[in-house]
C-alpha cells in the first residue's frame, strides 16, 4: 500500500513537471514569435544553403595568411587575459577562502568581486569598455580579464576550501608564516586543479573572444564580421573552419596535460 | 648498493636533489612557462591603434560611475523593459527545453553502457564539432540560412546546449547501476524498457538539475546573442543603448537587471549543485 502511495505521488509530481514546463515553453514561443513548426521546417533549407554557400574555395584560401594572423591575435588575446587574471584571482581567492583567509571583510570583498565581474556578462564588459578604449586588442583583452577574474576567483576559492586543512594546520602548529603555509602547503596541494582551471578558461575565451571581437571589432571575430556583411560566404566558411581547427587542438593539448596532471 | 646509488640522484656540485624528476611537477612547469611566454609575446603582438591609455582610464572609470550610479531608462518604459528580459528568458528557456529533450536521445546514443562502441563514439564526435564552433558563430550563419527571427536565435543556441547537455546527461547514465541494468535484460526487457524503467527514474533528477544548470548558461548566452547577432531581449537594448545612443544611464539600469537575474539563477544553481552533486566541480 505504502509503496503503492509513493509510486502515485511520483507519478504526479513528474505530471506536474511536465505540465509546468510545457506552460513556459508555450509562454516562451509566444513572447519570442518562436514557432517550432517553422523551425522545422527550415531546418532543411538552413542546411542545404549551409553546404552549398559555405564551401572554401582556392580563391579564398588566399586571404588565409591574413585570416591566421587576426587567429593568432584572439588566441594571444585569450591567453594573456588568462594569466593576468590568474595573478590576481590568486590574491581574490587566498582572500576569500575560509581555509586562507585572514579576515572576513577581505572574504566578503574577495567574494563580491568575483560575484559582480562574473555575473555581468562579457558583452556588456566589452561595450561598456569599448566607448573609452577605442577599437584595438586592449578592449577585447580588458572585457575578457574581467570575465576570467570573476570566474577563476570563484573556482579558486572552491579549489583553496577543497583542499586538506591537515597541511595547513601541521603547517600552523610548527609556528610557520602565513606566507609559509600559503606557499609551501596550499598552493602546492591546490596547483593541479588550478592549472586545469586555467585550461578551461582558456578555451571558453578563444570561444567568447570569437564574440567580442565581433562587438568591438578585433581579432578573428572581426574576420568574420567583415566577410559576414560583405557576403563574402566563402571567407566565412574558412574563418569558421579556422577557429574549429584551432578551438579542437587546443582542447585536446589540454586534455592532454589534465590527464598528466590531475 | 649499487642499485641505491643509482637511485640517487645528485646535481652537478654533489649535493642531493630531493625534488626527483616527476612527471607531474614537469608538465605543470612546462605548462605555466609556456603560458607565461605566450602572454609576454601576447603584449607586443597587439594592435594599440587609437589606444590613448590616459585618457581611456578615466573616460571609463567616469562611466562606470555614471553607469552604477545614476541608473536610469530614458529610451523605453519599464514594462517594455520588463518585456524584453521576458524574451531574453523565453529565448534562453526555448533553446534549454529543446536541446535538454534532443540531448536526451543522443546521450542515450552516447552512454557507452546502453549503446554500441561505434555509435557512441561517432555521436561524441560530432558532438565535440559542434562545440568547436562558437554559439555566435551558429546564429549568424542560421540567420542567413534559415532567415532572420528568434528561429535563427534558438537554433543557434540550441547546438551548444545539446552538445553541453550530451556530455552531462550520458555520464549520468553510465553511472547507472551495472546490475539494474543486467536484471533487467535477464527478464527479457527490451532497450525502451530498459530506459524507461531503469535509466529515467535513477537518473531523472540529475537530468532536471543538469538542465537547469544549462538555463543559467543559456541566459548569459541569450544576452550575448542579443548584442551580437541582433537576436532582440535586453542584450540588444543593451547593444543600442552603448553603441547608439550612448545612454550611460540606461546601460546602467540593464546591467543591473541583467546582474540581479544572473545573480539570482546563480544562487539556485549552486543550491541545485549542493542538494544533487556536491563532489563535482562547478563545470
Amino acid at each position: 500500500m505504502n509503496e503503492k502511495a509513493m509510486r502515485s505521488q511520483r507519478k504526479w509530481q513528474t505530471i506536474i513537471w511536465v505540465a509546468i514546463i510545457l506552460v513556459f515553453t508555450y509562454l516562451a514561443s509566444d513572447i519570442t514569435n518562436f514557432n517550432i513548426i517553422h523551425g522545422i521546417a527550415t531546418l532543411p533549407n538552413a542546411i542545404t544553403w549551409i553546404f552549398s554557400n559555405l564551401t572554401i574555395t582556392s580563391e579564398t584560401l588566399e586571404r588565409l595568411p591574413k585570416i591566421l594572423e587576426k587567429l593568432a591575435e584572439t588566441i594571444l588575446m585569450s591567453i594573456a587575459a588568462t594569466t593576468t587574471a590568474t595573478i590576481f584571482s590568486l590574491f581574490l581567492g587566498l582572500m576569500g577562502s575560509k581555509t586562507t583567509g585572514t579576515s572576513s571583510v577581505l572574504g566578503v570583498f574577495a567574494r563580491f568581486i568575483a560575484s559582480v565581474a562574473r555575473n555581468i556578462p562579457v558583452v556588456a564588459w566589452a561595450l561598456i569598455l569599448l566607448l573609452s578604449f577605442g577599437q584595438n586588442s586592449m578592449t577585447g583583452y580588458l572585457a575578457l580579464f574581467v570575465g576570467s577574474l570573476g570566474f577563476l576567483t570563484r573556482a579558486f576559492i572552491e579549489t583553496i576550501d577543497e583542499a586538506s586543512h591537515s597541511a595547513v594546520e601541521a603547517l600552523r602548529a610548527t609556528g610557520s608564516t602565513y606566507f609559509q603555509i600559503v606557499f609551501k602547503a596550499v598552493i602546492p596541494q591546490c596547483l593541479p586543479q588550478m592549472i586545469s582551471w586555467i585550461l578551461f578558461m582558456i578555451e571558453t575565451n578563444i570561444r567568447s573572444a570569437t564574440l567580442v571581437g565581433i562587438l568591438t571589432g578585433t581579432g578573428i571575430g572581426y574576420s568574420f564580421d567583415l566577410y559576414y556583411k560583405t557576403l563574402n560566404y566563402s571567407a566565412v566558411a574558412l574563418v569558421t573552419f579556422v577557429i574549429v581547427i584551432s578551438v579542437i587542438i587546443i582542447e585536446l593539448m589540454s586534455n592532454r596535460i589534465r590527464k598528466v596532471i590531475l | 648498493m649499487e642499485a641505491t646509488t643509482t637511485l640517487v640522484k645528485r646535481r652537478a656540485n654533489g649535493r642531493i636533489s630531493i625534488k626527483s624528476g616527476n612527471k607531474v611537477e614537469q608538465v605543470m612547469a612546462g605548462t605555466i612557462f609556456v603560458l607565461t611566454l605566450l602572454t609576454i609575446l601576447a603584449f607586443f603582438f597587439f594592435n594599440y591603434a587609437g589606444l590613448d591609455i590616459s585618457r581611456a582610464i578615466p573616460e571609463t572609470a567616469y562611466n562606470l560611475k555614471t553607469m552604477f550610479l545614476e541608473p536610469a531608462l530614458s529610451h523605453f518604459t519599464w514594462g517594455e523593459a520588463i518585456y524584453q528580459v521576458g524574451i531574453t528568458l523565453g529565448l534562453a528557456f526555448l533553446a534549454t527545453i529543446l536541446g535538454a529533450v534532443i540531448a536526451f536521445f543522443l546521450a542515450l546514443m552516447a552512454a557507452t553502457n546502453l549503446s554500441n562502441l561505434w555509435v557512441s563514439k561517432t555521436v561524441r564526435i560530432v558532438v565535440a564539432f559542434i562545440r568547436a564552433v562558437p554559439t555566435v558563430l551558429w546564429v549568424l550563419i542560421f540567420a542567413i540560412a534559415a532567415g532572420l527571427g528568434s528561429e535563427a536565435a534558438v537554433l543557434g543556441m540550441l547546438f551548444h546546449s545539446i552538445a553541453y547537455l550530451v556530455k552531462a546527461f550520458s555520464e549520468a547514465f553510465e553511472e547507472v547501476d551495472r546490475g539494474i541494468l543486467e536484471a533487467l535484460t535477464a527478464t527479457g526487457a527490451n532497450w525502451w524498457h530498459i530506459i524507461t524503467h531503469a535509466v529515467l527514474p535513477s537518473t531523472f533528477t540529475y537530468l532536471l538539475s543538469w538542465t537547469f544548470l544549462r538555463f543559467e548558461i543559456n541566459f548569459s548566452v541569450a544576452v550575448a546573442m542579443g548584442a551580437a547577432a541582433g537576436a532582440g531581449g535586453i542584450g540588444f537594448e543593451l547593444f543600442m543603448a552603448s553603441g547608439f545612443y550612448f545612454d550611460m544611464r540606461e546601460v546602467g539600469l540593464i546591467t543591473y537587471i541583467i546582474l540581479l537575474l544572473a545573480i539570482v539563477l546563480e544562487i539556485m544553481s549552486t543550491q541545485l549543485k549542493k542538494r544533487y552533486f556536491p563532489a563535482k566541480a562547478v563545470r
